[in-house]
């Protein structure tokens, strides 16, 4: 009996000899096919494209390369075959749950796939005349108004690419801000939390800044007179992630921001985890200046396998004149794209060629629009509700360091107190890959140990949070008493644990035959 | 509503685990004053999928696009043709809705498809190595421009008066809060590329010279001589390829001595998309390995002895290194990857020069039929599949009658030099594999029309 | 010849006014499989205290820190092809770089071996 089987029949087929797996010619295991390279199937002579006759005319001037490029080409039928066969060697939300946390990983609506394909959107070119694009530059200034009344902020620059792209102009916009007030040279501090994400410290870099650390006290949250006492005439302000990394809301959040702000600095807002509140709480009442919010994470354009992104960022009125070129405009002239420097002269500049990720816009929109005020309230609701009912039914086998302080927001934070000797987060992790699931986020935030992030999101339901949740009870078990089973995990995924010190110390990054 | 599994029966439930009343006294940590006790007035409820569809259907039918009429539209977004396979194997939800593969046993289609992508980027631009991708080429272009200024210690760049001013435009904002110091040469609608500037330009300070090829205009710079120039004096070439198309009838510039080649992979795969998402590219020589931006991918073994793709060399990578990090890039641009990856291996090296054969036998009888009309002239001497042509009156006037004849001719050189009133009568215009003859009779007539 | 150490698990190994640097046993314990070791440049000049070489292991990059002042007179050849030396002969092969000392005095303010080998028990 098991659960797929409950009624317990067994087929009539007498003995089968299924003790151990057999060796295969081929290599494959039925539908487990394994795929060679690109370079090892296709060829140089073989395309899988056919073009139009059409004469050559080439220009006696053109300095023609001597050789041709050399790449191989499958036919169609091969090239369909490979990536189709290497699709089947991944994971994914459609297939399954991710308790990513921070990563925000949502059911991708097919309806969002569609919309971004309609050719108005799909087949128009960034520099068109403005008049031809009325429809696209519409659905542009339609989401930035959204986003802006979700977040009760002034302004909002649509260009940033993805995340770290929008931190990186918030930043930007924070300098030219204290530049234009003959600040820009004094205040050269930007103060971030140890349990931010790595991309804060890196982007304040970037930005031109340097970086204080402030500790996080007992309870997980921003140790408030640590930060107090660091501010001054030389902080440009402070980067927060708000619910933090932690998975908690900031209650101090208006206190940090008042101060910061008397203290003359600007409050940044890392938007990662905005799903937590969205439609339930404005980050402009909060007293952000600045925050970015990630597309693919709040507002469900797919992941992709890393990207791409899109990294919108809402601002204060106190920041909102430092956006970076272009902005889409709409008022009752009609929409319009405002690029020329002359136009726009506080803007600090242009983040990137043309005028943001119109792709991953058109899937937010829909997803916006799909759920509307009252849907995305429901949004957050499910999942901190979600995250919660993960934390209570874990916590009697998992140390939960904060669970004692209230309730968590979106997502959940373990650590591996508790676990036998010589036994880590690494291995529960790989131990849930056998179970059928991505590996919750680990290792992060580093103020924890053996942190384990899990941020279910709402689109899952309660029997595949149980199913989860029994998973999770059983390695939870198996990690405490140390079953050297889990060291050996994954023993079902397409590859076992891989050598990552072999890639590291002699890496092949391309192939040479 | 569809994408919200709970009903209240789960809900009730869950919270009755939780040990809470009602779902308000998950969020006890806001600020009393901060909470809003219902949707956000003023906003719209939600929608059923039909009413939504016809909302966007609507704004989609507002815009004139490249399957509707003549397009001749180029300048750094170039429209080819993307088999229908392309598209179909991108949106397989193992693809589409994968997550970045950091726990590589369940992610090895994502890594393997990488691991193919950086080697034909490789190959493509003639370098040693490649990473799996930047968010566009302008991004690309700004961190190699980063990369040469920690590579040799030097915080000056000459900046070709060719590249695509959105590009010069974003490493001078870059460069204004890194307190790097850029010379940007001017752009200019000569007949040749500005080489000769270019090399006057590097000395012994500067760390990185910048060369888009073709560049803006579509002229074709002498990488060599500037590579030479540029190794002359300790400086690297960095060469910008906005038409990675360009590829398969001009050299790749890794093999004419560029250092450090980035550009912009949208032409194969992507897609115009109004702007975006597009796709960076980034390839160099092996010895910047530890100094390059973005993720890379690389081959191994797992514990069974199987061959198995992971990322690697993270340590350059924000999570790790943070505020001394290479770069602050973490979602990149994947999809992208895997649709141009998709593309190049439909093609082969010999379905790309075939491509790129009949996009330029195709601009150079657009050219041909244009320069015939009178007033109008061909700037160039030579180009790939763009080129600039003067006009007797502004470019900008001339592009807009033309849209409302339903044609879209090309991009005023204007529209990206909005300052410089000499340039208002230049024209770029772009052609493709995808540039029917009565497409360009088309425009010749209608550009007849509209000038006479 | 004199050995001394730091409380950041750094040796220095003296000869007169030149002196070897690396990392302990126990340093590399921690550090996991090291994968590429960054030195410094030979010429360098380092104040005690700086950050003067970088060392990656898979998951991690850490710095070792200058135990003493002076100028960068020689690195570890084999650390590029071998950098898991330091991983294997931390104390010995894997040595990290040469230098001559700007100020001997500072080498009073470090721990001598039994100092040294109370800390890492203490730990």
């Amino acid at each position: 009996m098991n659960d797929i089987n409950t009624a317990g029949w067994r087929p009539s087929l007498g003995t089968i000899d299924g003790a151990a797996l057999p060796d295969t010619v081929t290599g494959n295991r039925a539908l487990d096919l394994q795929e060679p390279l690109l370079f090892e199937i296709g060829h140089a002579d073989r395309s899988g494209v056919d073009f139009d006759d059409v004469e050559p005319d080439v220009l006696p001037t053109l300095p023609r390369r001597a050789a041709r490029v050399d790449l191989p080409g499958l036919s169609e039928p091969e090239c369909v075959r490979h990536y189709t066969r290497l699709s089947r060697q991944n994971y994914a939300i459609d297939l399954g749950l991710f308790p990513l946390g921070s990563c925000t990983m949502k059911h991708n609506p097919r309806l969002n796939e569609k919309v971004a394909r309609m050719p108005g959107f799909a087949a128009v070119h960034p520099l068109q005349p403005q008049s031809s694009v009325r429809g696209a530059l519409t659905v542009i200034a339609e989401l930035a108004d959204w986003l802006v009344r979700l977040t009760g902020m002034a302004a909002v620059a649509m260009s940033p690419k993805a995340g770290a792209h929008g931190e990186l102009c918030g930043l930007m916009a924070i300098h030219a801000a204290l530049d234009a007030r003959g600040e820009g040279d004094t205040r050269r501090v930007i103060l971030v939390p140890e349990s931010a994400h790595g991309t804060n410290p890196a982007t304040a870099a970037f930005a031109g800044f340097a970086v204080a650390g402030i500790p996080a006290g007992p309870d997980g949250r921003i140790d408030l007179a640590a930060l107090l006492a660091r501010l001054g005439s030389d902080v440009a302000g402070v980067m927060i992630t708000n619910p933090n990394t932690c998975g908690l809301f900031e209650r101090d959040i208006k206190t940090i921001a008042d101060a910061v702000h008397a203290a003359g600095g600007y409050v940044y807002c890392d938007g990662a985890n905005f799903n937590a509140i969205v439609g339930r709480v404005r980050p402009g009442d909060l007293g952000i200046d600045a925050m970015h919010i990630n597309l693919h994470k709040t507002f469900s354009t797919p992941h992709g396998g890393g990207g791409p992104g899109s990294g919108p960022v809402v601002l204060s009125a106190a920041l909102a004149d430092y956006a970076p070129r272009p902005h889409v405009v709409r008022d009752e002239t009609g929409v319009r794209l405002v690029e020329a420097a002359a136009d726009l002269p506080q803007a600090f500049g242009r983040m990137c060629a043309f005028h943001g990720q119109m792709g991953m816009f058109t899937r937010a929109l829909a997803y916006i629009l799909t759920h509307g005020a009252d849907g995305l309230r429901q949004v957050s609701d499910d999942a901190v509700l979600n995250a919660n009912y993960v934390l209570a039914s874990l916590r009697n086998v998992l140390d939960a360091p904060f669970a004692g302080s209230g309730p968590c927001m979106h997502e959940a934070l373990f650590s591996d107190h508790g676990f036998a000797e010589g036994f880590s987060t690494l291995d529960l992790a790989k131990g849930l890959i056998d179970e059928g699931f991505h590996p919750m986020t680990v290792y992060f935030p580093l103020v924890v140990h053996g942190a384990m992030l899990i941020e279910p999101t709402e689109t899952e339901s309660r029997a595949a949070l149980d199913q989860f949740l029994g998973a999770m009870r059983s390695l939870a078990v198996r990690a405490r008493a140390g079953d050297p089973a889990l060291r050996a995990a994954p023993r079902h995924a397409p590859r076992r644990r891989l050598d990552e010190t072999l890639a590291a110390r002699k890496p092949r990054l391309v192939w040479r035959g | 509503m569809r994408m919200l599994p709970l009903g209240a029966a789960d809900r009730a439930a869950m919270l009755a685990t939780i040990g809470a009343q009602a779902i308000d006294d998950l969020f006890v940590d806001v600020p009393a004053e901060a909470v809003l006790h219902g949707p956000i007035p003023g906003l719209p409820l939600h929608a059923s999928e039909r009413a939504v569809e016809r909302h966007m259907a609507a704004l989609s039918a507002q815009n004139l696009t490249a399957e509707q009429a003549p397009f001749f539209c180029g300048a750094g977004a170039y429209r080819h043709h993307i088999p229908a396979s392309v598209d179909h194997l991108i949106q397989r939800g193992e693809f589409l809705t994968a997550y970045t593969p950091y726990q590589p046993e369940i992610a090895q289609g994502t890594l393997q498809v990488l691991f193919e992508f950086q080697t034909q980027v490789a190959r493509l631009f003639g370098c040693d190595v490649a990473n799996a991708s930047l968010y566009d080429g302008s991004t690309a272009c700004w961190e190699a421009i980063a990369m040469a200024t920690r590579v040799t210690r030097r915080n000056r760049a000459v900046l070709s008066g060719g590249l695509h001013p959105h590009y010069a435009e974003t490493a001078a904002t870059m460069a204004r809060f890194a307190g790097d110091d850029l010379c940007m040469l001017p752009t200019r609608a000569e007949a040749d590329s500005d080489d000769a500037a270019v090399i006057a330009a590097i000395d012994g300070q500067t760390a990185a010279v910048v060369v888009q090829y073709p560049d803006v205009m579509g002229r074709i710079p002498d990488l060599a001589a500037i590579a030479a120039a540029a190794h002359a004096q300790g400086a690297l070439l960095i060469a910008v390829v906005t038409e990675p198309v360009a590829l398969g009838l001009i050299e790749s510039p890794g093999a004419l001595g560029a250092d450090v080649v980035v550009g912009e992979g949208q032409a194969l795969g992507v897609g115009l998309q109004f702007g975006g998402p597009y796709l960076g590219l980034f390839a160099c020589s092996e010895k910047f390995l530890r100094q390059m931006p973005g993720r890379l991918c690389g081959e191994t073994v797992d514990a069974d002895g199987k061959r198995g793709f992971v990322l690697t060399l993270s340590t350059r990578e924000q999570h790790i290194r943070r505020e001394k990090a290479t770069s602050n890039i973490c979602t990149n641009s994947g999809l992208c990857a895997l649709a141009f990856s998709i593309h190049l291996s439909l093609l082969g090296g010999s379905g790309l020069e075939r491509m790129a054969s009949i996009s330029h036998s195709r601009a150079v009888a657009t050219a041909r039929a244009l320069g015939a009309v009178a007033g109008v002239s061909v700037i160039n001497h030579t180009w790939f599949n763009e080129f600039a042509l003067r006009l007797p009156r502004p470019a900008a006037d001339v592009v807009e009658a033309l849209a409302a004849r339903g044609i879209l001719g090309g991009v005023p050189l204007s529209r990206l030099c909005p300052d410089r009133a000499d340039l208002a009568d230049v024209l770029l215009i772009a052609a493709t594999e995808c540039t029917d003859m009565h497409d360009i009779a088309a425009l010749a007539a209608a550009l007849g029309e509209v000038l006479a | 010849m004199p050995r001394y150490f730091t409380r950041d698990h750094e040796w220095i190994e003296v000869d007169g006014a030149a002196a070897r640097v690396g990392i302990t046993h126990y340093a590399q314990s921690q550090l996991g499989d090291i994968t590429f070791v960054e030195v410094p440049a030979v010429g360098a000049v380092l104040v005690r205290g700086d950050s003067a070489s970088v060392i990656d292991s898979v998951k991690a990059a850490s710095d070792v820190y200058a135990p003493v002042g002076g100028t960068v007179t020689a690195i570890n050849p084999a650390l590029e092809e071998a950098p898991d030396l330091v991983n294997s002969a931390p104390e010995s092969d894997g040595w990290l770089w040469d230098m001559d000392l700007a100020d001997p005095t500072e080498l009073d303010d470090l721990l001598d071996a039994q100092a040294y080998a109370d800390l890492v028990a203490a730990l």
